[in-house]
């Protein structure tokens, strides 16, 4: 993209500031609009302010007040955070950073005019566009539930409300009942998310209701960190968690949340409390914009711009990138790259080359922490692992302690990073 | 008869004759060891699943002995040969005296 730029420019620019500037740009200042204030949208959005000096003008689309990080959502239902800890306002960005956070909805984009639509009616002119509206649920994914139902059977996978909803009726269980939890097939937000938060419930359980069963109803064959959980959660809560993958009917589950009651594969079970979560595509207005691809939004790895339109990037859970998973720390690093990327672009601000890294943490017990992690290079194709590292099966309890420690040190830094 | 108890079998509905089929089985059993100290500090008695019987048309397909120090939920998986169209019976013997009992047909074209 620079380097198109320079290109263009090449000659007539001659040490010129006025010059340097991008054609887009008539006069003024070039206009960023990010949509979503979540792991990518908000690190995207402070990176690009803080960078520019002044040089773009940033407006954020966030609906929330208030984000509540999925991250560490487990940690609440397991009883080691309270919510209020997880929740991050955009007050910062506004006052110290100069963006224009508008909490409202995206609801569709013209692509050709440079307009974002709100729901308010009011419209967003930009010369260039980040979405980072993270996932939705699939409609119809798991037979016998959809958005209606999410109060009998939450899905806890979208911060806040639903993570408290689900953490109440854990500790309404009868003695001795069962937590189901339908997990989802990939991809999905946070890999090992579905299984830290089986761990997670069984701590609360091993305290408040030692007799009560967890079984996990999964459509795949294995999942990330399968051998550490596994370990873990027999050395932890004994007998408490069963695991039913595809090969006894777990991928063809269906629900009756009204009964409380699991259908697998004609297997019929009354259980108590019902975690699903569906399977995920890019947030809706993704596809509104016709950015998608099936259920994705394809980009470019050297900049995360979207292989249907250069004005526009796609960061995190949304974007089909490559190797990276779907992870806040993927979003963070996505974003810093994008920024560095549209500085460039709209200023002639220096462009880093693209380099991204991902560790994604998970507790299996108070203080049992276990990591996997890679860094990737961009290639024509898409982000490319390099090498990992991974947590090893019975590491001691101080090396399990500090990768935990490890993890709330993250948990501050990327906040930070996102919010100010 | 123990809690939570639910056997699970994967079985092909139909094979030809003479075919060596897959068979997966999985029941959900907390399998005590009788080893465990509660929370008191008090023994939790052995309550495990100790036999595991598949047959086929009456015929024994595998007969196997568990020890206490088989984890929880037992999976096993094994190979039978079908002659021809029949059933296949399971069954699972728990300590307290429980059988868990489970059928399939395999038809043979
Ligand atoms: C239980 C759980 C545990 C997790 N643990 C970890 C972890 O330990 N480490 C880790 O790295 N990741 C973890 N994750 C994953 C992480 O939360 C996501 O990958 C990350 O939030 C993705 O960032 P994003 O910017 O793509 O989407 P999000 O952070 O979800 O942000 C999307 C934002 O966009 C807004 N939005 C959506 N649509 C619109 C619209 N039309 N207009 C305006 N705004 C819109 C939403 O309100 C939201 O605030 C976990 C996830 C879950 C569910």
């Amino acid at each position: 993209m620079t380097h198109h730029r320079r290109t263009v420019l090449g000659g007539l620019a001659a040490g010129s500031a006025a010059f340097a500037a991008p054609m887009v740009m008539a006069q003024g200042v070039p206009r960023v609009v990010v949509v979503g204030g979540g792991a990518g949208g908000a690190t995207a959005a402070r990176y690009l302010a803080l960078e520019s000096g002044g040089a773009v003008e940033v407006t954020l689309i966030e609906p929330s007040r208030s984000y509540f990080t999925c991250f560490f959502s487990n940690l609440y239902i397991g009883g080691l955070r309270d919510m209020q800890s997880l929740g991050h306002g955009y007050g910062t960005l506004a006052a110290e950073y100069g963006i224009n956070v508008v909490h409202d909805w995206a609801v569709a984009v013209d692509r050709d005019a440079r307009v974002v639509a709100l729901a308010s009616g009011a419209s967003v002119p930009y010369d260039r566009l980040i979405l980072s509206p993270g996932i939705d649920f699939k409609n119809g994914a798991v037979p016998g539930w959809d958005v209606t139902a999410q109060d009998d059977m939450p899905h806890a996978y979208r911060g806040g409300t639903q993570a408290e909803l689900l953490k109440s009726q854990i500790l309404a269980m009868p003695e001795g009942g069962t937590f189901a939890m339908i997990a989802p097939p990939d991809p999905y937000r946070c890999p090992p998310g579905p299984y830290e938060r089986i761990s997670m419930v069984a701590t609360t359980l091993k305290a408040m209701n030692p007799r009560a069963k967890i079984l996990i109803v999964d459509p795949k064959e294995g999942f990330s960190k399968q051998a550490l959980f596994e370990e873990g959660w027999q050395r932890h809560y004994g007998g408490m968690i069963e695991r039913i993958g595809p090969d006894f009917g777990g991928a063809a589950v269906s629900v009756d949340p009204a009964a409380m009651r699991i259908d697998i594969d004609g297997i019929v079970e009354d259980v108590d409390v019902c975690n699903v979560i569906p399977a995920q595509r890019a947030g809706r207005v993704a596809h509104e914009a016709g950015l998608t691809e099936g259920d994705w939004a394809p980009v470019n790895a050297a900049d995360m711009s979207s292989r249907l339109d250069p004005a526009v990037h796609v960061l995190g859970d949304a974007a089909a990138q490559g190797d990276m998973p779907k992870s806040a720390f993927s979003a963070n690093s996505q974003a810093r790259v994008c920024a560095s990327a549209v500085l460039g672009a709209l200023t002639d601000a220096r462009v880093f080359p693209a380099v991204y890294a991902n560790t994604c943490w998970s507790l299996i017990a108070p203080d049992d922490g276990v990591k996997v992690g890679a860094s990737y290079e961009a290639t024509e194709e898409k982000i490319a692992r390099v090498d990992g590292f991974i947590s090893e099966l019975g590491e001691d309890a101080e090396t399990r302690a500090d990768t935990y420690r490890e993890s709330l040190g993250w948990y501050d830094e990327i906040t930070a990073d996102m919010f100010g | 008869m123990a809690e939570n108890v639910t056997p699970r079998v994967r079985v092909p509905a139909t094979a030809t004759a003479g075919e060596v089929v897959t068979i997966k089985t999985l029941i959900s059993h907390r399998m005590e060891s009788g080893e465990r100290r509660d929370e008191a500090g008090r023994r939790v008695p052995r309550s495990i699943i100790h036999r595991f019987v598949a047959r086929f048309n009456g015929e024994t397909v595998i007969d196997v002995a568990m020890e206490p120090a088989i984890s929880t939920n037992p999976f096993f998986e094994f190979d039978a040969r079908v002659p021809e169209s029949g059933t296949m019976t399971f069954a699972w013997y728990d300590d307290d005296g429980s059988i868990y009992e489970e059928a399939r047909e395999i038809v043979v074209e």
